[in-house]
């Protein structure tokens, strides 16, 4: 089984919640979150394995360029302009889509790579971790993302995805067989939720929330569980040892206290789930 | 010469527009006929690369220079490579950023500016 964690909102709490399932349950951890990856400061794997992950774009031979503007007009992603008696590429802007070197008559285009991220494996205790990491000042996380899942191969894994509900989400949750929503007793929490659950719901993925940072209150999360009849699976309370442990990049399970949170989380997922 | 100038509105009254790749319309002003023409920004809309488009429109129309608030890095080099004149302004309106153009009191914009300034 695949599990994403997802969230729309950032800062709730996914790569808490990720990494300590993960090793409870003794699941793969897939850190799909490229533009800031931080689930290894808390599993602290022996990296084992580097990968790159590379892009191709357009380079135009000046020579038998015509100056046409065929690959300019073609492009849907403005990463070519012409510019007096040449064709500029902006290659950060470039989707790898192909289309410039499909229109151009003169073979003025070759499609060359370059690098944008690399993926990294490793183990923690035995367990598989895996991570994409988006090379520093790229816009585009999720060709990474996407070689990233591509590679998963069969294990049961924790996905924990990025923040938000736009592309890179959609990438990482690709594999995934259930979701698990992340999310905490705010009103910016609850209205992110509502859109993570309509992106879960488009892709048809079972689901259950857990509310991170609980004030232990019937508050807006509970009271929308209720009323919209949806599945929570459990809830990790607001304290001020949870976030020590975090800002030391200690797991929380390591404290006898939370480990029962997360044992029950975990038994809820097997209830629900299986 | 052709100019093209980033703006809020239509009119030469309507107010510049610091954005050049975000900015709602383009006024083209032909200085030797003394007429002008609004066109909506097509880069405004575009999920991404929105100087790039603004900068491809302005070539088009065969322009000479842009008078705007800031440019991005993209748009920048784009129009420095196609020898277009870039002016900055931070006058109110259109009206008054053509008049400082004609008594030649408009600076160069040196350099561009941060990437995806106008978007916020």
């Amino acid at each position: 089984m695949k599990i994403a964690i997802i969230s729309g909102k950032g800062g709730t709490g996914k790569t808490t919640i990720s990494a300590n399932l993960s090793k409870l349950l003794g699941m793969d951890y897939i850190d799909c979150d490229v533009e800031e990856p931080n689930g290894f400061l808390f599993l602290k794997p022996e990296i084992k394995e580097r990968k790159n992950v590379v892009q191709n774009y357009p380079k135009i031979n000046q020579e038998n360029c015509t100056l046409c503007k065929a690959c300019v007009n073609v492009c849907q992603f403005n990463a070519l302009a012409k510019a007096g008696d040449e064709i500029m590429v902006f290659e950060k802007l470039c989707h790898d889509c192909g289309a410039c070197s499909l229109v151009c008559a003169g073979n003025a285009i070759t499609m060359w790579p370059r690098l944008v991220g690399i993926i990294e494996t490793g183990y923690a205790e035995g367990k598989r971790c895996k991570r994409g990491v988006l090379k520093i000042g790229e816009p585009m996380a999720v060709p990474v993302i996407r070689a990233l899942v591509s590679e998963l191969g069969g294990n049961d894994c924790i996905l924990d995805c990025p923040p938000g509900t736009s592309c890179s989400v959609v990438a990482s949750i690709k594999k995934a067989d259930i979701a698990i929503l992340v999310t905490e007793p705010t009103k910016f929490g609850l209205h992110d939720l509502l859109m993570a659950e309509k992106l879960v719901a488009m892709y048809h993925l079972p689901f259950g929330i857990i509310i991170n940072k609980d004030d232990g209150k019937d508050n807006v999360i509970r009271r929308h569980c209720r009323k919209d009849n949806v599945r929570l699976l459990g809830a990790v309370p607001f304290s001020r040892e949870a976030a020590k442990a975090y800002s030391n990049g200690e797991m929380l399970i390591d404290q006898e206290m939370f480990k029962k949170v997360f044992l029950y989380i975990a038994e809820k997922v097997r209830e629900v789930f299986s | 010469m052709k100019v093209i100038l980033s703006s809020e509105g239509t009119s030469l009254e309507s107010r510049l527009d610091p954005r050049f790749g975000r900015c709602t319309y383009f006024i083209v002003y032909d200085s030797s006929a003394r007429s002008f023409k609004a066109i909506k920004n097509s880069g405004a809309e575009s999920n991404q690369g929105a100087g790039i488009a603004a900068a491809n429109q302005a070539m088009e129309e065969g322009v000479e220079a842009v008078i705007t608030g800031n440019l991005g890095p993209n748009a920048y080099s784009l129009l420095q490579k196609a020898k277009v004149h870039l002016y900055k302004s931070d006058a109110v309106t259109v009206k008054r950023a053509l008049e400082l153009l004609e008594k030649e009191e408009l600076s160069l914009l040196e350099g561009a500016g941060r990437a995806h300034q106008g978007m916020l």
